[in-house]
């Protein structure tokens, strides 16, 4: 059974209240976490490339992202004249509320295992440390990050110019893309916690790192995931979606003022909550070592160490790696992420299969090893045609 | 009395939706109504308990194959509306009257004669919520429906290489000269 137990013995207004305080909560420290993020990015950015960075607003240029929003909000808000009025307007608040909404099953603290079930008291109650826990759990992501898609597309398309559409067909063919092999490496995840709720996959990892999903799964999956991830937030490697160098901004090229400042937040909404979402499904979420004393005090510190830690690696990506090119993102993604995250989940499926019916070792891995082998063989054969044919199309054209 | 107000919203969006999909003059502007009809939908099934249906309907139909209705739109440049005075069946027209009435009034016929259950059939999740019905809808999935499950597959997979041939260019068709100063 699933399910928050706020809301095991009907609904009061105490409930509604927890409920509304929880939101406000997870809602304003997406907000401030983007504020900062965004410093966060500038300054550290700046250190890889011997330079000062912001510096000038508030202490070590804290305050930057604050003064450039508000300066957001007193822009002149531009639409073009090929627009459409309504789609165009439409655009960067599906962006937005997608953003915010994926964050909201994250399950942000609460100590797991030995016992305790990861509940906190508040006024007498007792509930989880997490806005949402839908019996769908980690669906709702895919869910979203499948509707994030419309954001882009529709801007786009709504701004009736040419690079914004370029960008945003760019930007949807690469999300749909990397939302399969995002998929299936979440799957591994749902296979081995037995569960889609993000709160049962947490309480599946509790009791020591060796469970971690990252290790048990065998190290692969989060790979996969965290390159998917990646490609589906649009960051550097993957962000041909919006190339200066050849689409001046890509979708939002034709946006200002407070439309464009609530996809740049989105967008670095995505990237915190994305991180959230790595730590929740192969790193134990809030586990860690409890040090002295409140017990619902330390987990949340984990959490919030863990996600700093995935920040810093979408920065440092971002800071030394080169932008593909769209055959090389195409390439990677279907015929490398894909084929490999496939075979890992068979292989995870199998390996739970025989513990659960007690199969003989030798017969299931030694099939396995031979179903893997003609697997390899026919895809390569595949790969290499498909090469070969591009090759002499390239040759005659 | 919720259980009702949900119904009702859900079934009012749906059906909003569903007439912006003929009405809508631009097609973009249709296909966004179409998604609005798909929510719709999803919201039902999660008032119906059956969770992981709603998810699919979102991940699936709102997130990939609405998204390929509008990568087509706009890869094709078809987002402008289309004058009907110059569709090529005139007759098509009345046609399509015709059987939107005679499907209406077959409907409302099925409505008025059946009062028992269809099939007979019960629900396969049941009551069940959260994992028990994603269990259960698997195990029926790759137990009683295996074949049909399999073969559906098989059907998608015939449907996209035979969609791959048709958009293949031809290769050394006689006859067929690339025009001059066309060719990539």
């Amino acid at each position: 059974m699933t399910g928050d137990p706020l809301f095991i013995d009907g609904v009061d207004l105490v409930d509604i209240g927890i409920m509304a305080a929880k939101v406000l909560v997870a809602f304003t420290f997406l907000l401030v976490a983007t504020m900062f993020m965004v410093w966060f990015e500038r300054k550290l950015i700046s250190d890889m490339q011997n330079r000062i960075g912001p510096n000038v607003a508030g202490p070590w240029g804290l305050l930057q992202t604050f003064a450039d929003g508000v300066k957001f909000f007193f822009k002149e808000d531009l639409r073009p004249e090929n627009a459409d009025p309504l789609v165009f307007r439409l655009a960067p608040y599906i962006a937005a509320v997608t953003a915010f909404l994926s964050f909201a099953v994250v399950p942000i603290g609460g100590s797991f295992g030995s016992g305790s079930s990861g509940t906190v008291t508040i006024f007498g109650r007792e509930t989880y440390l997490q806005v949402a826990d839908p019996p769908i759990g980690i669906l709702l992501l895919l869910a979203m990050s499948s509707i994030a898609v419309y954001g882009v597309m529709l801007a786009g398309w709504a701004s009736g110019s040419k690079y914004p559409l370029i960008g945003s067909v760019r930007a949807s063919a690469q999300a749909i893309s990397y939302e399969a092999a995002l998929g299936m490496a979440t799957v591994v995840v749902v296979i081995l916690a037995g569960t889609l709720s993000t709160h049962g996959i947490v309480a599946a990892q509790a009791g020591g790192i060796t469970r971690w999903f990252v290790l048990s799964s065998g190290v692969v999956p989060f790979i996969v995931f965290l390159i998917a991830a990646t490609a589906e937030l649009n960051r550097p490697p993957f962000d041909l979606v919006e190339a200066e160098q050849e689409l001046v901004g890509g979708f939002h090229t034709e946006y200002s003022s407070i439309r464009f400042a609530l996809f740049f937040l989105a967008e670095f909404m995505n990237v915190i909550t994305m991180s959230a979402i790595m730590v929740t499904l192969f790193f134990g979420g809030p586990a860690g070592p409890i040090l002295f004393g409140m017990t619902w005090f330390w987990p949340t510190v984990w959490f919030l160490l863990k996600v700093l830690a995935f920040l810093f690696v979408f920065v440092w990506f971002r800071a030394t790696l080169p932008r593909l090119r769209y055959d090389q993102l195409m390439h990677l993604g279907w015929k490398l992420l894909i084929p490999l995250i496939l075979f890992w989940l068979m292989f995870i499926s199998l390996k739970e299969l025989r513990a659960a019916n007690d199969w003989n070792w030798i017969a299931t891995y030694g099939a396995a090893f031979i179903a893997l082998a003609i697997g390899t063989a026919l895809l390569l054969a595949g790969l290499r045609a498909g090469d070969r044919a591009f090759q002499d199309e390239l040759e005659e054209a | 009395m919720v259980d009702t107000v949900v119904f009702i919203l859900a079934a009012a969006i749906c059906l909003t939706g569903a007439l912006g999909v003929i009405l809508a003059r631009n097609p973009v502007h249709s296909a966004l109504m179409l998604v609005m009809t798909l929510f719709g939908i999803a919201v039902q099934f999660v008032a119906l308990e059956a969770h992981f249906l709603a998810a699919v309907q979102v991940i699936v139909y709102a997130g990939a194959i609405v998204v390929l209705f509008l990568f087509v739109i706009m890869l094709l440049g078809v987002d402008r509306a289309q004058n009907l005075e110059l569709s090529v069946l005139p007759v098509q027209k009345w046609a399509a009257l015709v059987f939107a009435a005679g499907s209406l009034a077959i409907l409302a016929l099925l409505v008025m004669v059946v009062k028992e259950p269809v099939t007979g059939a019960e629900a396969i999740g049941g009551s069940a919520t959260g994992d028990e019905n994603v269990r259960l809808l698997a195990r029926s999935l790759f137990s009683d429906y295996v074949y049909a499950f399999e073969l559906t597959s098989l059907l998608l997979v015939i449907a996209v290489i035979g969609a791959v041939v048709l958009a293949r260019k031809p290769k050394n068709v006689v006859g067929v000269a690339p025009e001059p100063g066309n060719e990539a």
